[in-house]
């Protein structure tokens, strides 16, 4: 297969200054039960081919699914046509020589326990008991669990001489539940809703995914019966999977070049960094260290090589606080004359590369969570992310959360519900007073970061500790 | 690609077994998509793509697949045919599933409109001599979109229109900007010229500093995109039978308050008739020409999927899988459009929200930003622009008892999102005076 295709590829080369092609097949199978009673599986068997073009100083891709080398050649035409009509009309040149190296290579993600290795009546078996044993009170109205894999094989071949395979499997595992009491409905999930990882059914019991069932059902009715999140300002210490938005939003889209570069204000937006901010900007506290960190190798958005070909390796960001560089792919750093990061990534065949986060992770510090628990005297803990909202140009924020809880007097205390804050990331992440170590970090993802156009979903990873923040803007629901 | 569609399902009634029933989905489009920014071309291209949804179904088992169709009739059949073979497997492992509803009889369909589109080139390069000197960023997107349907009962649908977007915004400076849009079958330049004629009258008033508000509340006008953001929101939960019969909906004080209701004068509905999604759903169902969801403020009807019908023994409407609107409306009120300003007062006319998300869901408590051209206005004329502010507020305030005017006039929006494929969705709706809204940040 892998030969036939690439010959086949090698064969639509046109004579242009430029061309690639990006291979994508991306398979999936998702299994589902909704209080006990199995849904419908989902099998997906999705293939394509991205041609890119650059002629003559112009640019122009085409999407197919149709892999004869009619198909590829009629692809092929359709850039150029693009190409042709974008000449002299670029945002910025796009030549022979703005294309990044050559390269030949390969990564594969190994996993220990294969998905098809356990048949679906098994898995449909294993989630019926997680909601089954989420029913044990008349107040809990719904209860859901899913398991989703996914199996993604890449390749990217280049007029330049550039090779390179990728194949990546997925686990995301997720379970729901909800419960009434009159007006009030409360929620918990698995992970906060952000556990997926690479490898396969060996995640379901490193992610303690087994008996959550009842777990978060207990927890639902300590929320029905508890109080609303007191509003006031106060500490607010942030588990990792509520990290992991903050840090998507606050720090992960702002970062991304083609946002500062203009390329998303029609649409996902803008950002409040500026370029020349990179170097010397106090992001955060001295405690705040950030990095695009594709080698973590059961992470989301772990892999080689982005889908312009170009290597990926660990970069710091942000370190001790200071704003070091963009999350920015090859095309957008020659635009920017920045340094960044390999992380132009497409979510389908049918999608060109764009900056997107891939990994972005907050290292850990040196506190267990006891301790930076025990230096709160007034605070609140929230989990669980179920509300993002930010401007524009990512500033202005407000999260919601699932769980809350107060810290008094260095004392995790009562239980509160609908925990939510706000604040501005200029100024947030300078409130950073203390980072959990590495007893609290957890490797999490986002499934669905939505961006570009046309539009783009994509799945992105973050690891983070837990993290502490002093004097924020805290408040309750109704 | 109807006929070859129609191939493809000869080829799948030729793979049952025994009681197997099949039900097939096709979508697909040839799609030009031009970006923009600084007045010029940052990715152009073309995707072509159709993808089939199969579901295969033997008494209470049920499976799907989606694949994606290479053009290539034997090789597609080939795929289909071992798609059939996996899904027959799957369904041997599967226990009962009480809640599998499906069309077992109806008519087909036939609903195609010729293309009157121009070549996305050559629209792509007069739009850009159009917009020079402006901060002009955006996408256009145009070509074909098409969804067919058909069962092993017989029953087809197909619904073809060739439409092109452009959704665009011009930028002043940092984030002050006007947005507009513009959608149809056939592109007209003087139309456009018109519209970048109106986004510069409204650049000049961007041009005057811009006001910070403090945290209060203020009396608000919110155009018709500006609603849209909100509905969109409420449409993910709020409409659904499965949602409010499990308390998931933002109106659920509607259900377990009796006295909790809109405005009498908020009249929301599912209008399929206007709109430009399909008549037909997933599982061969018709959808009605309208579905009242909210009458004079009060909960009417629910969108209702086969499966929820099944499992909590109503009738169907026709919903898509996750009961959501795709044609909303909602009535017009007494407001002259020429009349907003002088009514406002003083306030904030918000042409555009972002963002929005909930504060607290059960409550119906939302939040959100203001993007794009707002603006502060005093004794019914335009000041000045206004920074970005955060609103936190209740649908209960929004469109209740703060609602004091609907626009006579609505606009019709057509969705321009393209995740996975172009949206057919629409929403028309009116624009909403309203006093009082909570701004926090």
């Amino acid at each position: 297969m892998h030969s036939t295709l690439k010959q086949r590829l090698q064969n639509s080369l046109p004579a242009v200054d430029f061309c690639s092609f990006r291979y994508v097949n991306f398979l999936s199978e998702t299994v589902s039960v909704r209080q006990s009673v199995a849904q419908a599986p989902e099998n997906q068997d999705d293939c394509g081919v991205m041609v890119t073009i650059l002629d003559k100083g112009g640019y122009g891709y085409a999407a197919t699914s149709d892999l004869s080398e009619a198909g590829l050649k009629k692809a092929v035409q359709q850039a150029q046509q693009w190409a042709a009509c974008s000449r002299g009309r670029l945002v910025a040149p796009m030549d022979l020589h703005s294309c990044p190296p050559p390269v030949i290579g390969e990564y594969v993600h190994k996993v220990q326990q294969p998905w098809h290795s356990e048949s679906l009546a098994h898995k449909v078996a294993l989630l019926q008991a997680e909601t089954e044993t989420a029913s044990i009170d008349s107040r809990i109205v719904d209860s859901f669990a899913e398991l989703e894999w996914r199996q993604l094989e890449q390749f990217y071949l280049s007029s330049h001489g550039s090779e390179i395979w990728q194949q990546t499997e997925y686990l995301m595992p997720s379970l729901r539940v909800y419960g009434n009491q009159a007006a009030d409905t409360q929620r918990r999930s698995f992970g906060g809703g952000y556990t997926g990882q690479q490898g396969g059914l060996e995640l379901l019991a490193s992610m303690n995914f087994y008996g959550s069932g009842r777990r978060l059902a207990d927890e639902v009715l300590q929320l029905l019966a508890a109080p609303n999140c007191p509003s006031d300002r106060r500490n607010l210490l942030l588990a990792p999977d509520q990290m992991v938005i903050q840090v998507h939003e606050s720090i992960g889209h702002p970062l991304e070049l083609d946002r500062i570069l203009g390329d998303e204000r029609n649409y996902a937006g803008t950002s409040f960094v500026t370029p020349n901010l990179f170097g010397h900007y106090q992001y955060g506290s001295e405690l705040l260290n950030v990095t695009f960190d594709p080698s973590i190798e059961q992470q989301f958005a772990s892999y080689g090589y982005d889908d312009d070909g170009l290597s990926a390796d660990k970069t710091y960001l942000i370190e001790r606080g200071i704003l070091k560089r963009p999350l920015g792919g090859f095309f957008s750093q020659q635009r920017a004359q920045l340094q960044g990061t390999a992380n132009a990534r497409a979510c389908h065949w049918n999608r060109p590369p764009i900056d997107r986060m891939a990994n972005l992770n907050i290292e850990a510090g040196d506190q267990p969570v006891e301790q930076l628990i025990s230096e709160v005297e007034n605070g609140v803990l929230m989990r669980g992310n179920r509300s993002w909202s930010i401007d524009d140009s990512r500033n202005k924020f407000q999260f919601g959360c699932e769980w809350g809880q107060l810290i008094e007097n260095g004392q995790l205390t009562q239980v509160v519900k609908n925990p939510n804050y706000r604040g501005i990331s200029a100024t947030f992440w300078r409130n950073l007073t203390g980072v959990g170590d590495a007893n609290s970090f957890e490797v999490l993802g986002v499934s669905s970061c939505g961006k570009g156009e046309p539009n783009q979903m994509i799945f992105v990873g973050h690891a983070s500790p837990v993290g502490r923040f002093h004097d924020v803007d805290v408040f309750g629901g109704a | 690609m109807q006929a070859y569609f129609q191939t493809l399902c000869q080829h799948l009634n030729s793979q049952l077994q025994g009681n197997e029933v099949w039900l097939a989905n096709l979508r697909g489009e040839l799609s030009d998509f031009a970006r923009f920014n600084q007045a010029k071309i940052r990715q152009a291209g073309q995707v072509q793509q159709q993808y089939l949804k199969l579901e295969l179904i033997n008494g209470q088992q049920h499976a799907f697949s989606r694949l994606s169709l290479s053009g290539d009739l034997a090789q597609d059949q080939a795929r289909l045919s071992h798609s059939v073979q996996q899904l027959r497997q799957q369904l041997s492992e599967l226990p009962p599933d009480p809640y599998v509803l499906y069309a077992t009889e109806g008519e087909s369909s036939h609903d195609v409109q010729a293309s009157q589109l121009s070549p996305a080139t050559e629209v792509v390069s007069e739009l850009l001599d159009t917009v020079q000197g402006r901060d002009f960023v955006g996408i256009y997107a145009s070509g074909s979109i098409y969804q067919g349907f058909a069962n092993s009962f017989g029953q087809q649908h197909w619904h073809q229109r060739d439409t092109f977007h452009l959704d665009w915004s011009i930028y002043l400076h940092a984030d002050k900007a006007v947005k507009q849009s513009y959608a149809g079958f056939a592109w007209d330049s003087a139309t456009f010229q018109g519209k970048i004629a109106q986004a510069d009258t409204q650049l000049a008033v961007l041009r005057q500093p811009a006001r910070t508000l403090s945290p209060a509340r203020y009396r608000v006008y919110l155009a018709p995109s500006a609603l849209a953001e909100l509905l969109t929101l409420v449409g993910y939960h709020g409409f659904g039978l499965k949602k409010h019969r499990t308390c998931q909906t933002p109106l659920l004080r509607m259900i377990t308050e009796p006295k909790a209701s809109l405005n009498p004068q908020i009249y929301l509905s599912e209008d399929t008739a206007n709109g430009l999604a399909p008549s037909f759903q997933e599982q061969g169902f018709i959808r009605p020409a309208s579905v009242p969801l909210i009458e004079a403020g009060h909960y009417q009807d629910t969108l209702i999927s086969p499966r929820s019908a099944q499992e909590y023994q109503v009738a169907t409407n026709g919903a898509n899988e996750y009961e959501m609107p795709q044609s909303l409306s909602m009535a017009g009120g007494q407001l002259a459009a020429s009349e907003v300003l002088a009514k406002l007062g003083t306030g904030i006319y918000i042409n555009n929200l972002w963002y929005v998300n909930y504060s607290d869901l059960s409550g119906g408590r939302l939040t959100g930003m203001t993007r794009f051209a707002c603006f502060w206005v005093e004794n019914g004329e335009i000041v000045a622009p206004i920074n970005v502010m955060r609103f936190d507020e209740t649908l209960y305030h929004l469109l209740g008892d703060a609602l004091e005017g609907l626009t006579s006039e609505r606009d019709l929006l057509l969705d321009s999102h393209t995740y996975e494929h172009r949206s057919v969705e629409s929403m028309c709706l009116p624009g909403v005076l309203v006093d009082g809204v909570r701004f926090t940040l």
